[in-house]
């Protein structure tokens, strides 16, 4: 995949096409199935099974953020005054564009021309990179997977996992065209050799950075502080290298104090990858100190709403509790086969299909909601217990009242309808459906092919009705 | 209508509808003061020597080489040995007085903030955590951040009475020295740098150090 603005113009409404393209991809089905059944799923068990608290803690972490959505404006109020009290300072976004500007006017301001970037699903929500690119700065990622998604002109996969989809020999063949510095002849046939030749790339980009822009995982109402989680310690660099540092991130993450915060962290890194803590946890509180020997002279958070506060006033609410773990992701079977792309934006898997119709509109996202099987396992792994199966249901409520979809499921649906609610007809089609079904079965009690039925049979033999419907039996008594 | 005027209305407006302005109002400050009981899990309490073994384990288990030495004496001696074995010439050392007052005679040593030249580097830590074995460093002239992230070999002094059993006793020590409580930057490390980006290939060293040596020195005798 190569689109040039992913980000831009949301392909949700296509997720039928992207979804069979990606069944049809049988690399993807590998990279998948190693990253999720075999990889995520597995560590967070073991990940579980050291913190008998677990469960304990998810209960309490939910019941922090639903207090934190009571008292939203209260904390991010103190938030603000604690981060100015810290010779910081906040800048509000109500929308997308509202945020891109602050943050190129910060970068004008220092007179940039390259900004080093953590990893941040808010700047891909914002679209920042086509930004600030478009006005003459040049971004670059500098979380390993979004580097080399960014070579290579993609979205995002996964919100945690950004560029599982590319095997390493695609990362090599990038390498190679991205690094035409380097020699021609190099040996790039093994992971370890692909991350010293990024580590080396990045440093110097690190090191000259005139702006670092980061996310916020959480934000410390008490102390003004705002925090990342990394592995790579890239995150960490980007704040504390450059002259000046922008924590980009929304509304709904702030808590009320440190403790607080720690809560999440125990459950983040533990549902995440099943880490005991992700390696690097980055506190930063204010602009450089007197006396200190690193660190940014200018501080800045951006806070973006882009909806958020118009969700807290709907059936959605809950999904700001969100902490972006990508459990549900990982254990979602639609996902698990569909991966990132087919979702057509930023946010993939459940939670994607719940936050993506508010962001770019049910009319081009209402496929989202339909692309889950109900099965209740990303509820079951949230760890801020989010009821994602009823979110979704939400809007596909939501998405019937605009009489989406139309055409011809629309008229199959209604024709269900009519059926169901009328128990003698009902019992009258179904009747006669089997009996037609039974005899078209010839007794050998299932199909190998039906005309109709191709997605099924294709794959495996349709079972045939067999005895009656099952009303019919059970008013005989075959119970 | 500014866009922070915009946000705080729209917020206000939908929670005011469910409770009270006033009683949203203290209910946050108070809760700010004082959040009641924490849920502190049953390893975030151990004691003793207990609390230092499972320090030991948990960072371990993390991918951290750990060295319990007797005193800050030998600080120099270990560290000399490290380099010797990783073929690096120079040190960087965070200018922290516990480690100036070291006898650095055996070692090549510069004191300041990290580069990206440095292949080692030594700072000392403001807290560990028991819990997960996860070293609590923080910013400020003796304890530049970014020497925790450039050189390849971070090693790391810890006092054995600097290790706090769960996060929450690290805030509060943070709470009741300084004021401001935080300084710019407190990085909690847990083992050395990661990725698993290419494959999911578990791999040491992706920007910051690929190893992680921490320094434990013995409470009896420091």
């Amino acid at each position: 995949m190569s689109q040039s603005a992913p980000h831009s113009a949301p392909q949700c409404h296509d997720f039928q096409r992207g979804a069979k393209k990606a069944l049809d991809d049988e690399r993807l089905q590998t990279l998948l199935d190693r990253t999720l059944e075999n990889g995520f799923q597995k560590k967070r068990l073991q990940g579980m099974s050291r913190l008998p608290e677990y469960d304990q803690l998810r209960d309490k972490a939910r019941d922090l953020k639903d207090h934190v959505l009571d008292h939203l404006d209260m904390y991010l109020a103190r938030f603000e005054a604690e981060v100015t009290r810290a010779g910081g300072q906040v800048h509000w976004a109500r929308d997308a564009a509202e945020a891109r500007d602050i943050i190129l006017d910060i970068c004008i301001k220092a007179d940039a021309k390259t900004v080093s970037k953590g990893k941040s699903m808010i700047a891909e929500e914002i679209a920042l990179n086509d930004h600030l690119q478009a006005n003459g700065i040049a971004p670059i990622e500098t979380d390993l997977g979004e580097y080399i998604i960014q070579l290579r002109n993609e979205p995002p996969s996964h919100i945690i996992a950004p560029a599982f989809h590319i095997s390493k020999e695609q990362v090599a063949e990038t390498f190679m065209d991205s690094h035409p510095h380097l020699d021609p002849d190099r040996d790039l046939s093994q992971p370890t050799e692909l991350l010293s030749e990024a580590r080396g790339e990045l440093r110097e980009k690190f090191l000259r950075a005139d702006v670092g822009i980061t996310g916020a995982n959480i934000l410390i109402a008490e102390t003004g502080t705002a925090m990342i989680v990394t592995n790579e310690g890239n995150g960490d660099l980007t704040q504390s290298l450059p002259p000046v540092h922008i924590a980009l991130t929304s509304i709904e993450k702030v808590v009320p104090t440190l403790d607080d915060a720690t809560l999440i962290l125990r459950l983040l890194a533990r549902t995440a990858t099943g880490q005991e803590q992700s390696v690097y946890n980055t506190f930063f509180t204010g602009a450089k100190r007197p006396g200190d020997l690193d660190g940014p002279e200018d501080f800045h958070v951006v806070l973006l709403d882009n909806g958020r506060s118009e969700l807290l006033g709907s059936e959605f609410r809950d999904i700001l509790r969100c902490i972006r773990c990508g459990a549900c992701i990982n254990h979602c079977p639609v996902y698990g086969v569909t991966s990132g792309h087919a979702y057509g934006w930023v946010y993939p898997g459940p939670m994607g299909s719940v936050l993506t119709p508010h962001f770019v509109g049910i009319e081009e996202a209402h496929l989202l909601p339909g692309a889950s099987t109900f099965c209740g396992r990303c509820e079951e792994v949230c760890p801020v217990r989010i009821p994602l199966p009823q979110l979704l249901r939400n809007w596909r409520v939501r998405a019937f009242q605009k009489g989406l979809p139309g055409g011809v499921r629309r008229l199959s649906l209604n024709a269900w309808v009519h059926l169901a609610r009328r128990p003698r007809l009902y019992r009258l089609v179904m009747g006669f459906g089997v009996a037609v079904l039974n005899k078209l079965a010839r007794g050998k009690g299932a199909f190998r092919r039906l005309s109709g039925a191709g997605g099924w049979t294709r794959a495996r033999d349709l079972p045939a009705p067999q005895g009656g419907t099952f009303q019919a039996r059970y008013r005989r008594g075959e119970r | 209508m500014s866009a922070r005027k915009e946000i705080f209305a729209c917020l206000k407006a939908t929670l005011d509808r469910v409770h009270n302005p006033t009683v949203r109002y203290s209910g946050a400050a108070q809760r700010i003061l004082d959040a009641g009981p924490v849920l502190i899990p049953e390893r975030g309490r151990a004691e003793g020597p207990a609390k230092t073994s499972l320090f030991v384990s948990e960072a371990e288990n993390a991918d951290a080489d750990v060295r319990r030495l007797a005193d800050l004496d030998q600080v120099p001696g270990v560290v000399h040995d490290i380099l010797r074995d990783a073929e690096i010439d120079t040190l960087k050392v965070a200018p922290h007085k516990t480690l100036q007052a070291m006898d650095w005679r055996s070692v090549d040593v510069a004191f300041g903030r990290g580069e990206g030249a440095d292949h080692a580097g030594l700072a000392m830590a403001y807290a560990g955590v028991a819990e997960t074995g996860t070293l609590v460093m923080a910013s400020g002239p003796a304890s530049p951040t970014t020497l925790n992230f450039l050189p390849d070999v971070h090693m790391v002094v810890i006092r054995e009475e600097d290790i706090a059993a769960n996060y929450e006793e690290v805030w509060a020590r943070f709470r009741c020295e300084a004021d401001p409580a935080l300084p710019r930057t407190v990085n909690w490390i847990t083992g050395p740098s990661r990725t698993a980006d290419i494959e999911q290939t578990l791999l040491l060293g992706a920007h910051g150090p690929r190893k992680l040596i921490i320094l434990l020195i013995d409470a009896e005798a420091s």
